[in-house]
């Protein structure tokens, strides 16, 4: 974190960022979680956050995504060129940064029950007008690059194994090639190889130049994926 | 893809009944293509502002601009009656809860998707048909009950009957009322798909009323929590559901189990 | 008290039975309704010496405008000698002591249950229509505010809804009697209950048309020579019945035809609805 200079050229700019919980309903208690968090993430990295259980890593990832609002500080990232600030921007810009530059992948798949497997991962390309056909093709490729069954494609995910849904996940959120990605836990829930195959495809998206950061407990994941730690203390 | 303008745009929006407050102070802009759920318990205003935002209802006090097709934005409540009404039933839709309020069960299936475009001066039955037949598709009905009546239909296929009679003449911006609020949870489920799609596909914007988070998880882009006739809290949607502010957003989100 | 009151009959009625304030209520409903062509006219519907449904509203019309001078005929559906027919002609004659004819071209004022004659009327006639519902809208909306909106507001799409629902269910409009039509290119409104064959005869028709609704307190009114055009699709247009039989006293071709029971063996035969027209060209045809 070296001043000006890195802030523009980094593809993530975290500044000054703080977020307190407060609990209303148990009496107004305040949680502080992240205070004065400052963070760059240049293409091609893949920042693993570091830290005891508790520190605010998946605060922080859900800051970055939008999903938690920031009480403090800024999140600059770029859409299609122009800089955004996801800690003030309106809910619509916030979506359409998230259909086009900013991926998450979550530890749980949370879809809409009833669409076939194939149609979830070719849904965030379908969603950014590409046709059809296409996304689908797409979305036989990821599936078959993580080993899902080609029975499995139509049905729903609803009643697929843990990690069958997971790697599911993963092909949606890969689906896209996303400027920027944020992965939670990617491979918890993961044989060693379908973990083989989740890593491969995290890798060739770093290696094409996405900026990404994550959280992985399983050390050697974090080992085959991260490029760069970033230490989180309790505020 | 992001529009400069408001489709919509609502200040200072307030009703009473008889001095009694239902709703008051609301105040936001909806955008092309953007659904906005409005939550709350029972009794919190939702439905009197729904019904004072789509006209149903004229408020006491406030605005409601829409950019229309032809005069761009206008005042909804200096429009002339019949500028309103045929708003209301071309460029606008409203879906109830309850969907024998909103069809004609007097008449066919086909005779309740068609009455819109025969409205607005279509006199051609056999294209008025063909329009009818293509709206049940839309929404999954089997194109063999065109002729049947809507008494002999479940509840579901009747909300997706009054889906297609409002879509028909292609509104740009819809009302819904709890539009899955009477179905059996399975059935409810594929609504809400069929509903998602609908939005996605024809670029809708929508103003969802319900009481059911998970319903405005799935619908809608972004959230108005209403408490005691105010908004409390608006944002995007899952941000106000994963972490909510007011106190009030905090205990509806935890008194259901996963929103 | 006009001058009219002095010729009540013998028994003590007014002429014409209702009292000259009433008439002159009626009247001017009327005159608003010739002002607004196919525009609904509440009025003060008097109770009458007989039931709703027996034609208590056009006789009040009649009532209102008959005079002294007037020749009175009545048809329901067609024949002078029906029972409603008579019992109507007969109370005029009592209480108004008038002249009454079963011959279309003599008559001044025709009161009419379900039918307009055959016989083209002339300037200067006056067709008193009787009418059960006079709200063309009524079947699909029941409310009566929202009605009188939707003719404010020229919102009729409904109407053709009801026509979509014919052609859905049979194939063709199937609507025959009280068929819909559009006034002056404005007001939608309910004919009575003719068969739609009549309908064409309506459409700048040189003899004033009134329509009287008691029980529902309404009069509307079709003015000489207006635009009167039944209601259709592009694909389905309106159409008048045809029958491959003709009359059999008379043999006309071009008329409405009843069809007639004449034993218990199914022998049947078709004879003009209009009793006097069949006469006259029986006549005719004797001469």
């Amino acid at each position: 974190m070296t001043g000006r200079q890195t802030m523009a050229e980094a593809t993530v700019t975290v500044r000054g960022l703080a977020k307190t919980f407060i609990l209303h309903l148990q009496g107004g208690i305040r949680l502080p979680v992240l205070q004065g968090v400052d963070l760059d993430v240049q293409a091609g990295e893949c920042v693993a956050l570091n830290g005891p259980s508790g520190v605010g890593k998946s605060t922080l990832l859900r800051c970055l995504y939008g999903n938690y609002r920031a009480d403090a500080g800024h999140i600059t990232l770029r859409d299609e060129g122009i800089v955004v600030d996801m800690a003030t921007a309106e809910p619509r810009h916030i979506l359409a940064v998230r259909r086009r530059s900013l991926g998450y992948v979550s530890q749980f798949l949370r879809v809409v029950p009833r669409v076939p497997a194939i149609d979830v991962v070719a849904e965030p390309l379908r969603a950014l007008g590409v046709s059809e056909e296409a996304a689908r093709e797409r979305a036989r490729a990821l599936l078959q690059r993580l080993h899902i069954p080609e029975r499995l494609w139509a049905l729903p995910p609803a009643t697929f194994s843990g990690g069958e849904q997971q790697r599911i996940n993963i092909a949606r959120g890969f689906a896209h090639s996303f400027p920027i990605m944020l992965l939670d836990e990617p491979t918890a829930a993961l044989d060693a190889d379908n973990q083989g195959a989740v890593i491969d495809l995290i890798r060739d998206a770093r290696e094409r130049g996405t900026a990404m950061v994550g959280i992985f407990h399983d050390p050697a994941v974090r080992q085959a994926l991260a490029t760069r730690l970033f230490d989180m203390k309790p505020p | 893809m992001i529009e400069a303008a408001p489709l919509l745009s609502v200040s200072g929006l307030g009703h009473d009944y008889d001095g009694i407050i239902a709703c008051r102070h609301i105040a936001f802009d909806l955008w092309p293509g953007e659904v906005l759920g409005v939550v709350g318990e029972s009794g919190s205003g939702k439905t009197t502002l729904l019904n004072a935002l789509s006209a149903r209802l004229i408020p006491t006090t406030g605005t409601v601009r829409y950019r229309t097709r032809e005069q761009g934005m206008v005042e909804v409540y200096r429009l002339s009656e019949a500028e309103r009404r045929m708003l209301m039933r071309t460029d606008w839709g409203f879906v109830h809860q309850n969907p024998r309020e909103g069809l004609r069960m007097s008449v066919s299936a086909g005779a309740n998707v068609g009455e819109r475009l025969m409205a607005v001066g279509a006199r051609h039955y056999g294209e008025i048909r063909a329009e009818a037949v293509r709206w049940l598709e839309q929404v999954e009905m089997d194109t063999g009950r065109i002729d049947d009546s809507p008494r002999t239909f479940s509840g579901g296929m009747l909300q997706r009957l009054q889906i297609a009679r409002n879509l028909v003449t292609k509104p740009r911006l819809v009302f819904m009322d709890e539009p899955t609020g009477g179905l059996d949870v399975s059935v409810q489920a594929r609504l809400l798909d069929l509903l998602r799609g609908l939005v996605g596909d024809l670029g809708l914007s929508a103003i969802i009323v319900t009481h059911d988070l998970a319903v405005a998880r799935m619908l809608s882009h972004r959230l108005l929590v209403m408490w005691r006739g105010e908004v409390v809290e608006t944002g995007l949607t899952d941000q106000v559901l994963d972490d909510p502010q007011h106190p009030y957003s905090q205990l509806l989100v935890s008194s259901v189990l996963t929103p | 008290m006009t001058d009219e009151s002095d010729t009540a009959g013998e028994n003590g009625y007014n002429f014409a039975y209702l009292d000259e304030q009433t008439k002159r209520m009626i009247r001017r409903a009327i005159l608003k309704a010739v002002a607004v062509p196919g525009y609904q006219v509440p009025f003060g519907s008097r109770e009458m010496p007989l039931p709703y449904g027996w034609g208590t509203g056009g006789i009040q019309v009649t009532a209102a405008l008959i005079g002294p001078d007037d020749v009175l005929k009545v048809i329901d559906q067609g024949a002078d000698d029906t029972t409603n027919a008579v019992s109507i002609r007969r109370f005029f004659e009592r209480t108004a002591a008038i002249a009454t004819t079963t011959r279309t071209v003599e008559a001044t004022i025709i009161q009419t249950r379900h039918r307009i004659p055959e016989t083209p009327l002339a300037p200067g006639q006056i067709l008193v229509y009787q009418v059960p519902q006079p709200e063309p809208l009524r079947r699909l909306v029941a409310s009566e505010v929202e009605t009188r909106t939707m003719h404010a507001l020229e919102e009729y799409g409904v109407m053709h809804v009801r026509l979509y629902e014919d052609i859905a269910r049979h194939g063709r409009i199937a609507t025959a009697y009280d068929y819909p039509v559009k006034v002056n290119g404005r007001y939608v409104m309910a004919p009575s209950p003719i068969p739609k064959f009549d309908n064409p005869k309506m459409d700048r028709n040189p003899a004033l048309q009134l329509f009287g609704a008691g029980r529902e307190k309404r009069i509307y009114a079709v003015p000489p020579h207006t635009s009167v055009k039944s209601l259709d699709f592009d694909d389905h247009p309106f159409e008048i019945e045809r029958w491959n039989e003709s009359c059999a006293l008379c043999g006309a071709t071009e008329t409405f035809l009843d069809e007639v029971l004449t034993d218990d063996a199914g022998g049947r035969l078709f004879v003009c609805s209009d009793s006097d027209y069949c006469h006259e060209r029986r006549v005719v045809e004797d001469d």
